[in-house]
Parts: structure tokens; sequence; C-alpha cells
């Protein structure tokens, strides 16, 4: 056949388009407005498609279970956990995380896990949400 | 500096030697006589990311995650090839199950590197609608990642000694599920990419390369093979289990029955080494025995032993644009003395030159793409003639490339 994408091409055109079209089906002027009408329930946000299970997503840390044994102060390749001191306790800057949860499987007290949380764009590096501790 | 053009209808080209996106900067010099590349002068050695050096300031584990960073789409195979070669040096036996599941990922990277690489050249051409068919192949690909890894590009799946994930009973049936799929799909693929009339008139007796020039210039992986090289680190050097499955090189003639070493064979290999990808894993998701999936599950224990080994190693491993390839030196150090890493496209760009010449300038990008780069080397090309200059940048390259495709159709 000469033109052997034509038929791919022609039923493609009556096929539901691949892509989830999260959060909205057309990009909202004000993202903050609009996250504020759903949670007012003025607009409806269409989910995310769901994370497979074992997931790297936001760090969770326990802080009660956690010992202070800096072993995953150790092995973090990116550098991003701090040691507070006074406290024997970490303080993870997620801004610098690269989610590959090696402090996870180091942590010999498991107060370590990953969530499926991924929505963390911030403007600030030093927000409340992309800090740990 | 630039050379003055020897004639007054020739005029130079200059690409490189630094982009942003470019993995290694490359410095390229085209002698340009009307449409036709007349000569190509490449100029290696402006690569200097420091990754090398900032590992020297990490310990092997944390390196793993720093390796992985050299490149997007081979993020598995350069910290495989580290990991292969700290474990030749410390003396770590890796697990017979490991060896497998390390096999499984290998090739799934395979599969979406080829994949991507396939779409990737199809844009080059002007040929949108396939690229847009095969990255919604591979998208199935990354969520068979996701899956198995925990992330899409960068899955942190590899540790010294082993994997760091397992590929359980119930998780098999999902692998298989994508596995078919792409079987399903593959006859398509071909169809498109092989018979299509655009294709065939683009890279069928374009940007040759001879089994002389092959093997003078050290090409490796696909580029090479197209060429009918067979050199294949997988057969010539076996790791992990690569040993024990059972397949063989891949080279143009299995298809076609003769070897002319232009892009539209390189176009064939790639595409048969997607075949062969998805029959080495059924064949390892078959053969694979139960087991440890790690030899030190404790990694404070296999940092210890990692700090009292002593000695310099090697990493080969057959990553999706040719052979990848690792030192690294162990001093009895937290640190390792030193690592040196040598990337496929390294070898794959002297490649260039004999392919290039003779070639248009609207040829450019896909003779360039057929030995998969990283493709955003054709942006920042400055034109000079006659003293004018203007520039040439990727948008303008790729309009000249459809153009041509329209005139040809015409």
């Amino acid at each position: 056949m000469r033109f052997s994408m034509l038929p791919q091409v022609f039923a493609q055109m009556f096929k539901k388009p691949w892509t989830n079209k999260f959060p909205a089906k057309y990009i909202p002027r004000s993202t903050t407005k609009f996250l504020d009408d759903v949670g007012s329930g003025k607009a409806k946000l269409i989910p995310p498609i769901e994370t497979p299970e074992g997931f790297r997503g936001k760090i969770q840390y326990d802080t009660e279970k956690c010992t202070g044994c800096k072993l995953c102060i150790k092995v973090c390749p990116t550098e991003a956990i701090e040691y507070k001191e006074k406290e024997k306790k970490i303080k993870i800057y997620l801004a610098r995380c690269c989610f590959c949860a090696q402090c996870t499987d180091v942590c010999p007290v498991n107060c370590l896990s990953m969530s499926n949380e991924f929505l963390l764009a911030d403007a600030d590096k030093y927000s409340k949400d992309l800090i740990v501790e | 500096m630039i050379p003055e053009a020897t004639t007054k209808t020739t005029y130079q080209l200059p690409i490189g030697p630094i982009h942003p996106a470019l993995k290694e900067p490359v410095a390229f010099e085209f002698e340009i006589d009307g449409e036709r590349i007349v000569d190509v002068n490449v100029s290696l050695g402006q690569v200097h990311r420091s990754v090398e050096w900032a590992g020297m300031r990490r310990n092997p584990i944390q390196i793993l995650y720093l390796a992985e960073r050299i490149c997007g789409i081979c993020s598995y195979c350069h910290p495989m090839a580290f990991a292969l070669a700290v474990e030749r040096v410390a003396g770590i036996e890796v697990p017979e199950r490991a060896d497998y599941l390390r096999v499984i990922q290998a090739e799934l990277e395979r599969i979406c590197s080829h994949i991507l690489w396939a779409g990737v050249a199809a844009h080059e051409i002007g040929f949108d609608s396939v690229l847009f068919l095969t990255w919604q192949m591979r998208e199935k690909a990354l969520d068979l990642t996701e899956y198995l890894t925990g992330n899409r590009v960068t899955k942190a799946i590899t540790m010294i000694g082993g994997v760091r994930r397992d590929i359980t009973k119930d998780m098999v049936p999902k692998v298989t599920e994508t596995l078919n799929y792409f079987k399903d799909n593959f006859e398509k693929l071909r169809h498109i990419f092989l018979d299509d009339k655009t294709f065939k008139m683009r890279s069928q007796g374009v940007g040759i390369l001879t089994k002389e020039d092959a093997l003078r210039l050290c090409a490796c992986g696909p580029t090479t093979r197209a060429s009918g090289v067979k050199k294949d680190v997988r057969l010539d050097q076996p790791y992990f289990a690569f040993g024990d499955l059972d397949f063989d090189y891949v080279t143009p003639d299995v298809l076609t029955g003769e070897v002319n070493g232009d892009v539209y064979d390189r176009i064939i290999v790639r595409l048969l080494e997607v075949k062969q990808s998805i029959g080495l894993i059924e064949q390892c998701l078959d053969k694979m025995p139960a087991g440890d999936i790690v030899s030190e599950p404790k990694i404070p224990k296999l940092l210890a032993t990692l700090k009292k080994a002593k000695g310099e190693g090697i990493g080969r491993m057959e990553a999706p644009r040719g052979e990848v390839f690792h030192y690294v030196k162990l001093d009895e150090n937290e640190y390792p003395y030193s690592w040196k890493v040598r990337a496929p496209t390294y070898n794959n760009i002297m490649p260039w030159i004999p392919m290039l010449r003779g070639e248009q300038i609207a040829d450019i990008p896909i003779v360039a793409a057929s030995t998969d780069p990283c493709m955003s080397c054709t942006n920042r090309v400055a034109v000079v003639d006659n003293g004018k200059k203007y520039v040439l940048d990727k948008e303008e390259l790729h309009r000249l490339s459809v153009e041509k495709t329209r005139r040809l159709m015409a």
C-alpha cells in the first residue's frame, strides 16, 4: 500500500482521545480560583489517572518512630535531608528530593514511607508543603 | 576556528558546540555546495558536566541515582553498568533471579527507547501522525515501567548486587498483557514504517554507512548492526542472564536479504529489536527461578563492604543506542577514587561524517536522528553566506525537511 498510515488516521478520527483532561476540560484562567470553586462545590474536578501500587510520591515521615540514626542522610543522593541536632530528628526538603525511595528502604524503624501524592508544584521551594518534618 | 571556504561556491555551516539539550556537546562544520554537503568536520571533547566529579564525592549507593540522570532515556543502563563495575571490584555475586529481573528491565527500556526513536524519526521527515501513533504505544511501555518500578522515567530499580523490586506472580498478568499489546501492534508499526511510500522515499539510499566505515569508526549498537556488523555486547560478552537466553544478532538482511546501511536499514534493525526484546522478556518470565532479588538487603552492611573494596572494574552493557561503558576504581574509601562513563552516542558521532557526505541540508535531521543521538543538536545553526550571517534553527531545518517530503510527493 502506498500510504499505509491513512487507514490508521481515519480510524483515529472516530476514537476517543487518550488524554485525560485533568484538572478541567479547558485550562482555567486562574488555577487557585478554580480550586476554590471546586472546594465550594461550584466547579467539578476531572480526577487524575490513578497512580499504581508502589508509586513513589511525597515522603511521609513518622516523627515518633524516628530514632535519629542518620542512615537516610548517608544514602540520600541529593542531600535533601537535614539533621536537627537538638531534637535528633530529620527535616526533608522535597524541592531537592529525587523520589528514589532509598531513605525509606534504608530506614531501620520504617518511619519513612512514600505516599501517592504527586501534585507538588510550588513557586517557593521552602514552602510548607515542600518541607517534611 | 572555521577555515575559509576553499572555493567561491562552497560555504561553511557550523553546528554546535554547546546546546543545553545535548548530552554530548559537539561541534560540526559543514562545507556546503548549494544544497549538497561536500564535507563534514566533527570536533568532540567539549563534554563536561561534572557528573563524574560529583560522583567522586558520593558513595556508590548515591552514585546509582546520579548515574541514572546522565541520560533520561537510558536511565536504566547507566546505573546498571555502574553497578556491574562496582560488583566486579567488590566481588559481589548477583542472585540468579535478580539477573533475570535485570534483563526484563533492560529489554523494557529498549522497547521504550526504540519506539520513542521511531516517533522522532517520523517527526523529522514531517510525518507527525506516525509520531503520535508510536508515542501512544510508548505510553503503554511507560505505564508498565511505572507499574514495575514505581516511576515512569527515572526508574530507581538498580541496586548493587541485584534489583530493588521483584516481579511477583500477581504482577505477571499485567506484563504479559502489555507484551501482547505490543505484539498485536507490531505488525501495524512494521507495515507503516517499512511499506509506506513516504518513509521509503526519505530513508532508502540516504545516509549510507558502509560496513568498512562502521568497523573503522567503531560504531556501536543498532547503527553498526544496520551496516551488517554483527556486534552486540549481549551476545559477545553475555552479562546478566543473556547467556541463557535464545536470541541472535539483528541485521537488516534478516528481513530484506540485503544490507545497505542506509537510514531504512536502521529503521528495520530497531523495529526488529523491539520484537526481539518482547521475546526476551517472555523467555525471562518463563525461565525465571525463585530466590533472592538482591545479594545484600541491608544497605549499611553493603556500604561497609564497598568501603573495604579495592581495585578497578568495568561495566559493559548494550544500551538501546549501543555499548555503554563504565569504569570505576575503588580505593578503600567511602567515595570511589575514579569513575569514567562512555555513552554509546560518543561512538556513533564519527559515523555521521561518511553518512552526511553528499547528502542535502534537508537530510541532516533524519540522517542525524538515525543514529539516535539527542536530536536537539540541530538547533542553533548559523549559516555564514558571503559574510552575511543568519541563523538556521531546528524549526527552520525541520521546515526544510518537511518541504522536501512534500516536494518528493508531488
